[in-house]
């Protein structure tokens, strides 16, 4: 498959601050690449550095064949960009702002309404009302609505769902989903994990260091270990408690219950229900439960 | 629409949306000249004075007469002693108090000689020195009418003040202001409104698009030549309505010459935006570094001449300072441009220095 981007030995230091290092992937043409990792893993460094907006100081990067160093001037006008923070005009419309994106592309709203005309028929009614006194979802859509207007090949959206409400972010990966039907490339980075299994493929970034690339799917069933929901009635000395148990096991609260992972030949069901009973924990119960990629996340995390 | 209009079209809207600094930008001009007009002033119309007459004669009650019927001075009250001398400056706006001795005209008839006493309120200086001056002048004038044919010898000055014939002191201030409002405007404005975007983040999105710096730059500075050139007209025109001053000479030429001073304010306003990323700073380094040399250090409150020589050199490094000469050369001299080629000239090199080195430091990235 034809390459889009591609990103040879990337380094990129703040001073002493390694923000990336040595990165090195690439994404395909139409492919919905995702970059999953927490707050200061390099995710915005990165996007910066494909958007022609920072420099590297070591590797090479190419949007389209267009390196980002020399042909930058060609590759902004052939990509969108998302950034992380919310960046339009907050004194002019929501019109305005599409407008003016549109015009310093050199197009027009009406020349490529079809492209955002999903989103934008959303936020439409509001035309009129300046982009600062949108909503989050609503400023989201109207950033994504500027960021398309021009057709790009290539689109960059930095943490696009951040401050975003459960059903907008929802939406937004359904437009996601459509705008790669239409053979766009995306490449995208988020801090929550379960828009990961959105992608067709994810990089799952930590400390400007690549640990895995891969599928979905494929991350979750190389998962090396047993895992096991546990909870009881007191959840903090619940999670205080596991990490006595005497063999070798990581655990982490996850929402009400605590996500405990093990290899299989050291560690029964039994031993951590008696180990609890041991310890007088009430209502204990410990599932057997298949890992999703937050798991794996953490798991590699515990392994750097 | 090309990229570069849609851009300035733009610049316009956030100018129009941010109606209260659009009112500041043009009601500054009015309030400011009227202002300097009116209230920062030098001429004396009008002073209190007090008199203590001890002879009460003819020639006492002559001056007296000539001393009030100047303009300079309003007999506020007679004194009867000494001692009520004090009191009075205490009590109330007395600026001078005028003493005639006894027997006024008799000395002066019979001695040739009778003593007059001045007493000036100098906690205000400046202006009690000038009335002190001014009553000097009318004392001597009418001793000069007393004894037209009784003086062999004399030398009498005739002054004729050029180009401010009544010495107005707005004739002063309304170059100067041009100069303060345009700086203030242009490299204010501008700066502020270039770090603005880099502020909201928005700057990241225009690098990131193919518009080109130069395309940012000058739009971001074009609305701004418009708003300048327009407040420059109102303050010549305000200036020459309420105050009547003149424009002697060619009206074309001192549009050049504001034009060119505009130009010079916004490249250095795009200049201090290179240098700076937050609008905080920009404003600081506009007001401070900008604000003040053109008030203080351009002959525009204090004459360059009377400066110490290293504050002189400082003035000459400062371009209002040329802008200043130029517009008082042509408004109240009428010159034209072969008087001021230099004054020119030193402008068209400040601009093209801050373009340059604002094209040098753009960045094209973020960092």
């Amino acid at each position: 498959m034809a390459i889009s981007v591609d990103v040879r030995n990337l380094s990129k230091n703040y001073g002493e601050v390694e923000a990336l290092k040595d990165l090195t992937f690439s994404v395909s043409k139409g492919e919905l690449f995702g970059f999953i990792g927490p707050d200061g893993a390099g995710k915005t460094t990165l996007f910066r550095i494909l958007t022609t907006l920072l420099l590297a100081d070591s590797g090479t990067a190419s949007v389209e064949d267009l390196d980002v160093v020399k042909a930058y001037k060609q590759i902004r006008r052939i990509i969108g960009y998302m950034p992380g923070r919310f960046s339009l005009y907050q004194d002019l419309s929501v019109e305005e702002n599409l407008r003016f994106f549109a015009t310093i592309f050199g197009t027009t709203i009406e020349e490529n309404y079809d492209l955002v005309k999903e989103i934008y028929s959303q936020i439409e009614p509001f035309k009129t009302r300046k982009a600062g006194k949108l909503s989050g979802g609503m400023k989201q859509k109207l950033a994504l609505s500027c960021a398309l207007i021009h057709k790009p090949v290539v689109l960059f959206l930095d943490e696009p769902t951040t401050g975003v409400d459960a059903v907008s972010r929802q939406e937004f990966w359904e437009m996601l989903q459509r705008l790669k039907s239409q053979g766009i490339t995306i490449i995208v980075s988020t801090p929550y994990m379960d828009e990961a299994t959105l992608c067709d493929r994810v990089a799952l970034i930590q400390n400007g260091r690549i640990m895995q690339i891969s599928r979905p799917a494929e991350v979750v069933s190389t998962f090396p270990l047993g895992l096991f929901s546990v909870s009881s009635a007191d959840v903090y000395r619940l999670l205080h408690d596991l990490q006595k148990l005497p063999k070798e096991h990581s655990v982490f609260a996850f929402g009400q219950v605590v996500h405990l992972s093990y290899r299989e030949d050291e560690l029964t069901r039994d031993d951590v229900i008696d180990f609890l009973k041991e310890k007088g924990h009430e209502e204990v119960t410990v599932e057997e439960i298949k890992p999703n990629i937050e798991d794996c996340f953490m798991e590699l995390m515990q392994k750097e | 629409m090309n990229r570069f209009w849609g851009f300035v079209v733009k610049e316009f809207l956030h100018i129009f949306r941010d109606y209260r600094t659009l009112l500041i930008l043009f009601g500054m001009p009015a309030v400011q000249l009227i202002l300097f007009g009116y209230v920062v002033t030098n001429e004396i119309k009008d002073a209190r004075i007090a008199i203590l007459d001890q002879s009460k004669d003819e020639t006492t009650r002559k001056i007296t007469e000539k001393i009030t019927s100047s303009g300079y001075f309003r007999l506020d009250r007679n004194l009867h002693t000494y001692s009520e001398i004090e009191e009075a400056f205490k009590e109330g706006d007395i600026k001078l108090v005028i003493v005639f001795e006894s027997n006024f005209t008799r000395k002066l008839e019979r001695e040739r000689q009778a003593h007059v006493q001045l007493i000036g309120d100098a906690s205000d200086p400046n202006t009690a020195n000038i009335l002190v001056n001014y009553a000097t002048g009318i004392l001597n004038n009418y001793l000069r009418t007393r004894n037209a044919e009784a003086i062999p010898l004399q030398i009498l000055p005739e002054t004729r003040m050029m180009y401010n014939k009544e010495l107005k002191g707005v004739f002063m201030f309304v170059p100067g202001l041009m100069a303060m409002l345009l700086m203030l405007i242009s490299a204010l404005m501008t700066s502020i409104s270039i770090t603005k975007e880099k502020e909201l983040g928005t700057m990241e999105l225009l690098l990131a698009s193919p518009l080109r710096p130069m395309q940012i730059v000058v739009g971001k500075v074009f609305p701004y030549v418009f708003l300048a050139f327009i407040n420059a007209c109102i303050i010549i025109l305000l200036g020459n309505i309420v105050f009547g001053v003149p424009v002697r000479g060619s009206v074309t030429l001192l549009l050049f010459e504001n034009f060119l001073f505009i130009s010079m304010a916004l490249s250095l306003g795009v200049l201090i935006s290179c240098l700076t990323n937050s609008q905080q700073l920009a404003m600081m380094i506009s007001l401070v570094a900008l604000m003040l040399p053109t008030i203080l250090l351009s002959g525009f409150i204090f004459p360059v001449e009377n400066m110490p020589k290293v504050l002189q050199w400082l003035c000459h490094i400062m371009p209002p300072m040329y802008f200043i000469t130029i517009i008082k050369s042509i408004m109240l001299k009428g010159n034209g441009l072969f008087y001021i080629w230099k004054e020119t000239l030193i402008l068209v090199g400040f601009t093209l220095f801050f373009i340059l080195l604002s094209v040098k430091k753009f960045k094209i990235r973020l960092a």
